[in-house]
């Protein structure tokens, strides 16, 4: 791509090096999908290789012989659904919770007459780049005050309150682009606010909502240092929790971790294919095209 | 009843948006704010009280000692040693990440067949859990039989193999690399959104004047992407200032704690030492750079924007 400014850039001139700039194009999008997929898969293969594959002097891409040993003795030596179940609950329920507080508050900072609501967009940006470390002890003290380690309520407040932030800024601006004529034709008929909201704003909103509720179920998902510092039982722990202590002192199940990681992160990666365009759309603020 | 709806009616007819019932629309806010202030606000001002007591949870040691927490902590090698390595850990990732999360972005911008298929593999570092994140890093960088050492050796890269994370030298370039690889495409996405609101018409107004390629770049797209580009960094250094999960799972600070920051720091004194009136200091200090670093970028980006207008 070399259009020297002696040369009108005519397309018989261009054509050439537009080849070659293809070519180094192709070239860093293959290396920018290594680099996005290749670890993943290794854990893939590493999940379904014996252990002394494993440690063998030189391993193997493929899984040859292919083994489920691992996903087995997760599920059954180590009770990984307990984990499972316990993540399901604690972040379903708060995403649940935080969708729909986190939506009526969006909605009335967008659509209701309301003083000062960008100093509270600007409170509640601030609030989450609060560091969590900051919050934890203070937490754990009320927490523990009100003998609620240990139970799911903890976890559910705080990813709750965690997840808020996001979810008010990313509905906000998707409520905004709603054509306000709609809620006057409504309240023309006599509809209420809150009869407006749930009868013409979340239906269309529903899209959006639904990318965003993903977003912040991925986040509680992920969680690690709250539900570490608050649940000490396997009966409350998380999966974040639960692949952090597989190991021990004298020995690595890298099999193990392997196939867990794959458990975990295998309906991440088919949630984040299948609603791709939403989720680009939802963490640029709209603003990538195609 | 009746009266309300005429109320509304005639607001409506007069060309109010609303109808004037801030109270009303004020409740709604009360869930949200109330949630946010007793998980955020609330403890954060209950930790800074926390930080002028002796609090200690393994002993009943509870009074307030003044700022003998904050002398202790400046005076603490452990808390210089700490910080020292999230500063260097804040100011590589966060460079690497948007120098090459800049690179990606510009190739995104590029029509080519199969680009979405690049842009959606781009979310799984991000989707994936930073626990799980640590483990794939612990086995690929495994020093006996990692998968990083016997492609080195096998590219004569290295003739034996490194114990990556379990040496004090390489213990914290690992950690670097492995949250690269899991920011950096999450990053090129925020650029690209950038990179996607400056008119083609321009680049291609400055390659008919003659600019080549990297004229444009220069020239064109960087200075308009600027402002994007500082805010992203600025998020970022935030972020990384607090990381947490994979320092605390793959070394779990050590060896030597060559790989201590201040939230495994932190972290150690609160629930291993339980002593929560110096964790909260420290905490404390963390929280008050955090605002350091939004400031600092804060005045730069507003310094810039009145330079852009003038």
């Amino acid at each position: 791509m070399s259009a020297s400014s002696a040369v009108p850039p005519t397309r018989r001139v261009v054509r050439p090096s537009i080849t070659i700039s293809r070519l180094l194009i192709y070239f860093c999008s293959v290396l920018i999908v290594i680099w996005s997929v290749g670890p993943f898969l290794w854990q893939l293969s590493t999940s379904l290789q014996l252990d002394r594959n494993l440690i063998g002097d030189q391993p193997s891409l493929l899984p040859i012989p292919i083994c489920f040993d691992h996903f087995v003795n997760i599920f059954v030596a180590k009770s990984f659904q307990r984990y499972i179940f316990n993540s399901l609950v604690v972040a379903g329920v708060s995403t649940i919770l935080c969708l729909v507080i986190g939506a009526v508050a969006a909605y009335a900072l967008a659509r209701l007459d309301i003083r000062g609501k960008f100093g509270v967009l600007g409170f509640v940006l601030a609030v989450s780049m609060f560091p969590q470390i900051a919050v934890v002890a203070p937490l754990y003290v009320l927490a523990s005050n009100l003998g609620w380690l240990d139970t799911y309520r903890v976890l559910i407040v705080v990813y709750l309150a965690l997840g808020l932030p996001f979810v008010i800024w990313v509905l906000f601006g998707h409520f905004r682009t709603i054509p306000t004529t709609l809620d006057e034709a409504a309240r023309l008929d006599g509809a209420r606010p809150l009869t407006i909201f749930f009868r013409i704003i979340v239906p269309i909103a529903l899209p959006g909502i639904v990318t965003t509720g993903l977003l912040s179920f991925i986040a509680a998902w992920n969680e690690f240092m709250f539900a570490l510092a608050f649940t000490s039982d396997i009966n409350r722990q998380t999966v974040p929790v639960g692949i952090a202590n597989f190991t021990d002192l004298h020995y690595v199940p890298w099999g193990d971790i392997a196939a867990a990681s794959v458990v975990v992160t295998f309906p991440l990666v088919a949630l984040v294919l299948i609603f791709q365009r939403n989720i680009i759309s939802g963490i640029t603020g709209g603003a990538v095209k195609e | 009843m009746p009266v309300a709806r005429t109320i509304t009616q005639v607001h409506v007819e007069s060309g109010t948006r609303f109808p004037r019932w801030r109270p009303g629309a004020w409740l709604l806010l009360v869930p949200a704010l109330s949630a946010i202030g007793a998980v955020s606000v609330y403890p954060v001002l209950l930790g800074l009280w926390l930080s002028f007591r002796n609090t200690t949870l393994s002993s009943p040691d509870d009074a307030f000692i003044g700022v003998s927490n904050y002398q202790q902590l400046f005076a603490d090698g452990q808390f210089w040693n700490a910080w020292g390595h999230t500063i260097e850990f804040t100011g590589a990732s966060t460079l690497l990440e948007t120098i090459i999360g800049l690179g990606m972005a510009l190739v995104l911008t590029e029509r080519f067949l199969g680009r979405g298929i690049v842009r959606a593999a781009m979310l799984i570092p991000w989707a994936i859990p930073t626990v799980v994140t640590s483990k794939m890093f612990g086995w690929l960088f495994d020093g006996q039989h990692g998968l990083v050492n016997y492609l080195a050796r096998l590219c004569g890269l290295i003739h034996t193999n490194i114990n990556w994370y379990g040496s004090p030298e390489f213990a914290l370039p690992t950690i670097v690399i492995a949250d690269v690889w899991k920011t950096t495409p999450f990053m090129a996405l925020l650029l690209l959104a950038g990179l996607q609101t400056i008119p083609r018409s321009l680049t291609e107004a400055a390659s008919i004047d003659g600019a080549n390629p990297w004229q444009q770049f220069w020239m064109v797209r960087f200075p308009l992407l600027a402002p994007s580009l500082l805010i992203a960094a600025m998020f970022r250094a935030l972020d990384a200032f607090r990381i947490f999960d994979l320092v605390y799972v793959l070394t779990g600070g050590g060896p030597a704690d060559s790989t201590e920051v201040l939230s495994t720091l932190t972290y150690k004194n609160l629930f291993s030492a339980l002593q929560f009136g110096y964790g909260s200091a420290l905490s404390t200090i963390m929280f008050l750079t955090e605002i350091l670093i939004a400031v600092g970028f804060g005045v730069f980006l507003l310094k810039r924007f009145r330079e852009v207008k003038l």
